[in-house]
């Protein structure tokens, strides 16, 4: 990409050299980035420059680069994984952005996400929910049932694939007032839901996964919406609706 | 005669692996509780064997870089998965996903792995089904299927273009259960940073708590390697950004013999590089080649003027285009293996007929046109619109691609700023999947006893070319379904050892010799980054040890790299601390592994002196640019002992006899 169409950028980041340390934001310019590149690239050419001069590069989470790992967890100026509509921060591209804009980013906020370094949170609430009951209790035999013995409509197959597709990126909980994380947990228990394979467990499922994620300091959903809004996924807020009624089923008839 | 003993069961291969299954030691369940194992990596492979290990009760220790082994790279896998399923009734079967996948991998493959991998893929899909993974059904509610490239059947399972999210995260929810009971223990944000050997036997590693810093020791009964592959040693390529070798690497300087490094997979449908400031490519799934188009204009003005922005590929009439899959290969057309599209491609462009806008002008069209309309058409029947127009027709096939692709065309969209339902892609090749790594004999473990590499990080079934939707089928077979059981066999003799102490000499060595590079490189007073030694070391292996390959240009490939990895302990920069997060620590610690690896690599190309699957080299080819293998001289397998420095390495050799498939020239025409 040639120099003339390149954007001179004012970053302010934030800084935190580990959980304990207090952080601030920290002001970076960058210049010459190219349209085409991605947010990441331009966050790699930043912290190419910060070496150069000696200093710390920016620590942040990114691994895939292509919208599916879920890693990157970025909140700038103000939106989860940025501007755009169903994007991560790595499908985030500098186009987005014009010469001279000064760019805010920070990191995930949520009691359940504490800051690890930089723009590093730790997302391990989400697998401590997932270990209650993210799953079907069937071991590896090779003597399960023929995948086509039980039929499945494929309005449900697909239903349960559109939940099944959350990321786990935790969007949903730092964009939400609450830092509540009923998007990614009511994702997990609708796939199942739909599923007649998740129906033997399906009480026990809800009950628990609900139980930890409130011990994890996610907040309650009031909903506002903006979970649905902000995930890169487009997972709908009718699982949590679903989940709300897998709960209650399991409430009334359980003797959780 | 060769040192390599391969354990290949007596018998004909259809009994092989259920003989061997009747004839291998077992371990009481009483007694796995006593036995640990470790598993570095949480991908298809490791994450499938971590939890059948757990399940079978063994307690399983589990490694990943990420902060949770969800995010392994097999996440972004996206076309789908073979098995020998035969739902279709189009003829399949498991002798012909045997065939398919040795002739796809050009003959250098071992077959009884092979039929092995053919024989178990029905289970996968069955275990996936149960653990509620929602592949793509049809109307009547039983599973859909698709096709991919080198074969004729369609055997392939997928959800939509996530079909590896949706496997992995079904290997991470069986994790997820065991975690929960403890039977495993997850170490996220953990690399393995060397192997610890007692006794000549693999019995525990070295890790590095990539949080805290702290170096811990960590004790087991048999090492598990599920590492992925080494793509990224060309700095671009379609692995994440932290998918790396060195696990791999270590067991390698440890004693495990590294296999066909040279076998790299170069994938034909990759969205082109933009520029200098490009951190990774991306994928676009071979399953586009069901029903997308590959052309470039037949005039090279069209080329010129569309590489200069000045002409739209929709305004090239169809006369004008040549579909080149289509008239060099006319029984397979699109769906040709990938290897051979790739080099069709970079035929194409170098012969000046490419299409891209970016300083190279490499890219060739995918186009969904014909698709659209065709689908389009088909939609409206149903719908009884028997005088829709070409915008209506148009507007319907635009709805079927969306479900078939949706997420596919979406990220092409995000990333070229184009919208591939109105103008075609424009795609180029990009290094993808490494069909070699270390070698492992038929019970997957490697030279080191004790010491097992799956999926990806092994070598075994994929010979020199992978075929479409066979890496998710094989990690998850190798993790699932083969290893739990082989692993047994091993661990019989152990089940009176007790605990592995770690506070032996092995254990202080090793951890010794890890904190030193560490301090070294913290240390350095060098002048550059990592990033600055990988990108070139990049570059050479781009350009040189690529898709095409010459004597000369190794050779000097070979030179280059020896000389950049002296230059690298020299002149790198590692800024920050030991004790936090430091992610160019990582970096400098996975590129020092490169820069071995890069000229082992190179070496063997070298070596391999014939052109099978993705090895091309420029002096074994036909008039007409084909691949010309060497059976009499090279049907072996190149199997690499290190001696110290890479250009040291021994090369061992394990003849591969086919004693089920007859050996032909590969025709896809």
């Amino acid at each position: 990409m040639s120099a003339n169409n390149g954007m001179n950028l004012t970053l302010k980041v934030w800084r935190q050299q580990n959980q304990n340390a207090k952080g601030n934001m920290e002001t970076y310019q960058v210049a010459d980035i190219s349209p085409d590149s991605s947010f990441l690239e331009m966050m790699d050419i930043l912290n190419e420059q910060l070496i150069e001069e000696g200093k710390e590069p920016i620590a942040f989470d990114h691994d895939c680069r292509e919208g599916i790992c879920g890693s990157c967890s970025m909140f700038i100026n103000g939106e989860a994984h940025g501007p755009g509509k169903e994007i991560t921060t790595c499908q985030l591209h500098m186009r987005e952005f014009k010469d001279g804009d000064t760019i805010y980013i920070e990191p995930w906020r949520a009691k359940a996400f504490p800051v690890i370094k930089d723009l590093v949170v730790d997302r391990s609430s989400f697998d401590r929910v997932m270990a209650a009951g993210g799953f079907v209790s069937v071991n590896t035999s090779g003597n399960t049932v023929d995948a086509n013995a039980i039929p499945i409509e494929k309005a449900d197959a697909d239903s349960a694939f559109d939940a099944a597709t959350c990321i786990g990126c935790g969007a949903c909980v730092a964009t939400c007032k609450n830092a509540s994380a009923m998007l990614f947990v009511s994702a997990k228990v609708s796939q199942f839901a739909l599923l007649p394979q998740g129906q033997v467990e399906a009480k026990d499922r809800v009950m628990n996964m609900v139980k930890v994620m409130d011990e994890e300091g996610f907040g309650n959903c009031t909903n506002t919406g903006a979970c649905e809004v902000e995930c890169p996924k487009g997972i709908s807020i009718e699982n949590i609706a679903r989940m709300n009624r897998e709960y209650l089923k399991a409430s009334v008839n359980g003797d959780n | 005669m060769s040192i390599l003993d391969s354990n290949i069961p007596e018998g004909p291969i259809a009994d092989k692996w259920t003989k061997h299954k009747n004839d291998i030691r077992l371990v009481n369940p009483a007694n796995k509780r006593l036995i640990d194992v470790i598993v570095v990596g949480t991908g298809l492979a490791g994450g499938s064997a971590a939890a059948t290990l757990a399940e079978l009760g063994y307690n399983v220790k589990a490694f990943c870089y990420q902060d949770s082994p969800r995010r392994a790279h097999s996440i972004a896998a996206q076309g789908g998965i073979n098995a020998a399923k035969n739902y279709q009734g189009d003829g399949d079967s498991t002798y012909r996903l045997f065939y398919d996948t040795v002739k796809g991998g050009d003959y250098r493959s071992r077959e009884a792995n092979v039929h092995r991998l053919a024989e178990v893929s029905t289970n996968i899909i069955d275990q996936c089904v149960a653990q509620g993974v929602p592949f793509a059904r049809d109307y009547g509610g039983l599973l859909d299927n698709r096709s991919f490239g080198g074969v004729q059947v369609s055997r392939t399972f997928y959800a939509k273009g996530q079909t590896g999210q949706q496997l992995l995260l079904g290997c991470y929810s069986a994790m997820s259960r065991q975690i929960g009971k403890g039977k495993i223990k997850m170490y996220n944000r953990h690399e393995m940073m060397d192997l610890v050997l007692v006794d000549g036997k693999a019995r525990g590693i070295i890790a590095r708590n990539l949080v805290t810093g702290e170096i811990e020791r960590h004790s087991a009964h048999a090492v598990v390697i599920a590492s992925g592959g080494y793509g990224n040693v060309f700095f671009l390529s379609t692995n994440a950004m932290g998918s790396n070798t060195s696990a791999a690497w270590k067991i390698h300087k440890k004693g495990a013999f590294f296999a066909n490094p040279c076998f790299t997979q170069i994938h034909p449908t990759c969205i082109p590089q933009h520029g200098e400031q490009q951190s990774k490519l991306t994928l676009m799934s071979e399953s586009l080649r069901n029903d997308g188009r590959i052309w470039v204009p037949k005039k090279k003005e069209d080329a010129e003027a569309i590489r200069k922005g000045k002409l739209n590929g929709t305004d090239v009439p169809e006369e004008d285009r040549d579909y080149f899959l289509e008239r060099r290969y006319p029984s397979f057309g699109n769906l040709v293996p990938r290897d051979v599209a790739s080099r069709a491609a970079k035929e194409r462009c170098d012969a000046g007929y490419g299409v891209g806008t970016n300083e190279t002008g490499e890219a060739v069209f995918l186009d969904f046109d014909a698709a659209i309309m065709r689908y389009g058409q088909e939609t409206a029947n149903v719908q009884g619109l028997h005088d829709a127009n070409d915008k209506k027709v148009r507007e319907l096939g635009e709805k079927v691609i969306a479900t078939k692709y949706g997420n596919l065309f979406q990220m092409y969209e995000k990333i070229r700023d184009v919208n591939p339902y109105k103008e075609p892609m424009k795609i180029y090749p990009a290094v993808h999947y490494t069909m070699g790594g270390v070698w492992v004999d038929y019970n997957l473990m490697t030279t080191i006893p004790g010491c097992y590499a799956i999926g990806e990080a092994n070598f075994s079934d994929h010979g020199a070319n992978r075929l479409g939707a066979s890496a998710l089928m094989q990690g998850l077979a190798d993790g699932y379904f083969v290893l739990p059981y082989t692993i047994g066999d091993y661990l019989a003799d152990d089940i009176r050892t007790g605990p592995i102490p770690t506070d032996s000499p092995e254990f202080d060595e090793a951890e010794k010799n890890v904190q030193k590079t560490i301090d070294f490189f913290l240390n350095n007073k060098g002048s550059k980054s990592v990033d600055y030694f990988h990108k070139r070391l990049g570059k050479i292996m781009w350009n040189q040890v690529g898709m095409a390959r010459s004597e000369e240009g190794l050779k000097d490939a070979i030179a280059k790299i020896k000389a950049l990895r002296e230059e690298f302990w020299k002149e790198v920069r590692v800024p920050g601390e030991a004790e936090n997060i430091n992610q160019e620590l990582e970096k400098a610690g996975r590129v020092a592994d490169f820069l071995e690896l890069g000229e082992l690599f190179a070496r063997d190309a070298l070596e391999r002196n014939e052109s099978c699957g993705g090895h091309f080299r420029e002096e074994y080819q036909t008039e007409e640019g084909e691949a010309v293998r060497d059976d009499k001289n090279f049907a072996f397998v190149s199997a690499w002992e290190f001696k110290g420095e890479p250009s040291e390495a021994v090369m061992h050799k394990e003849p591969l006899n086919y004693e089920n498939i007859e050996l032909k020239t590969r025709s896809y025409k």
